[in-house]
């Protein structure tokens, strides 16, 4: 398999506190990735810089081999919409819209009209479970409804990789296991990289392997031991 | 517990009389259930009989005479390879883990990576089970559920002693 995604040695801080130092890690296509590691440790940091949501102060990432951090704004924002998906902790749904509308949102803003993007938002529902739901507000959804709209608004413009911030951190033990089965199962079958971070042992359980972040850096247990 | 190697860990510390043995195992593994003297001596006979361990001097005293222990390589190897390897990830495994990560401190040992190797195979069990709970039915789900919740527990005291090494070694190497 190849690397889909990669950071190689990324510094960051915020300000005077540094959040990342030294912290190298590869992605192979397809793979699901859990990204461990206690509260502060630079996780959440790693995740944005891998998306292209932060720029590393030093350092590179590479996607499909390509230098994110020295693409312009315009271009990564690009990238994001069009090749990466989200899940946050918080679903983060757009209130005002209906729960298809908030699925069709990154098809929508990659320029696919509305009549193609709401079918390809509606189909979601059906395998996600969430049907009867389409027309529902997030105000109208349970916290695990929601984050099943947020997990297929993540998915359903196909993106290359999956960024999924703590996705069950805010759901009961049953609920957040059935979004990750819902997760898992959806990405193998798009061929999704994902990138999990987590601090839950049984969410990370249904990676494909486990790194470590202390510090600011990344262990890989995994490949020591191997 | 593996009374065998945590003497034999005790031992590589510094050669000592399984009186000391015994009175530092009771203080740091005992923990209410104080190791009898038969079963130091019968352990240290043992380990003698396996060239793990010799005794290297006999001073007489009042009582029977008193036998000091010192570790041979082939103990130390057995001590290390038993500290390095993983423990099979299975429910109920505190004492030994404990056991490993304190006799690492007292031999000045990565403790942190033994941590790490072990939260390494504990996760790798967890995606074990994870596979058969998704690709399983209800029955198999539960079963798995349950290996998995004690495997969990294990990682958060794990998460908890890996946090605290640093007193940790403080308290067993004063």
């Amino acid at each position: 398999m190849s690397v889909m995604l990669e950071a190689r040695d990324v510094e960051f801080s915020f300000g005077q506190t540094p959040a990342l130092r030294g912290a190298s890690v590869a992605v192979e296509a397809g793979e699901i990735l859990a990204v461990m590691g206690p509260s502060g440790s630079g996780k959440s940091t790693l995740l944005h810089c891998l998306a292209g949501i932060l720029v590393p102060d030093s350092g590179e990432i590479l996607f499909d081999g390509a230098r994110i951090d020295a693409m312009a704004e315009t271009e990564r924002s690009g990238l994001r919409r069009d090749r990466f998906g989200f899940v946050f902790q918080f679903g983060q749904l757009v209130p005002e819209l209906t729960a298809v509308e908030n699925v069709a949102l990154p098809l929508l803003l990659s320029g696919v009209r509305r009549r193609q993007a709401l079918p390809r938002a509606y189909d979601w529902f059906a395998r996600l479970g969430l049907d009867g739901l389409e027309r529902r507000r997030s105000g109208e959804l349970s916290g695990g409804q929601a984050q099943r709209v947020a997990l297929a608004r993540g998915l359903v413009a196909e993106p290359q990789v999956l960024f999924a911030d703590e996705p069950t951190g805010a759901l009961d033990s049953l609920t957040g296991e059935q979004v990750m089965d819902l997760l898992v199962g959806a990405a193998r079958e798009q061929g999704t990289t994902v990138i999990l971070v987590t601090h839950e042992p049984r969410i990370a359980a249904y990676a494909d392997r486990e790194v470590m972040v202390r510090d600011g850096r990344v262990n890989a247990p995994d490949r020591v031991a191997s | 517990m593996s009374v065998p190697l945590t003497l034999l860990g005790l031992l590589e510390r510094e050669p000592s009389h399984g009186y000391d043995l015994k009175r530092d195992y009771d203080a740091f593994f005992g923990r209410g259930k104080p190791l009898p003297f038969g079963q130091v001596y019968s352990t240290l006979s043992r380990l003698a009989r396996d060239g793990k361990v010799v005794i290297s001097d006999v001073a007489p005293g009042a009582g029977p005479d008193r036998k000091r222990y010192i570790i041979t390589d082939v103990g130390a190897t057995e001590v290390e390879q038993w500290l390095t390897q993983p423990v099979d990830p299975e429910p109920h495994l505190q004492t030994v883990l404990f056991a490993k990560v304190v006799l690492a401190l007292m031999l000045d040992r990565p403790a942190a990576e033994y941590l790490d190797t072990q939260r390494s195979a504990h996760l790798r069990r967890m995606r074990e089970l994870t596979e058969i709970k998704r690709a399983g039915g209800l029955v198999d789900a539960l079963l798995a559920d349950h290996g998995l919740y004690h495997l969990e527990a294990d990682l958060r005291w794990i998460e908890m002693t890996g946090a605290r090494l640093d007193a940790l070694r403080k308290e067993v190497r004063p």
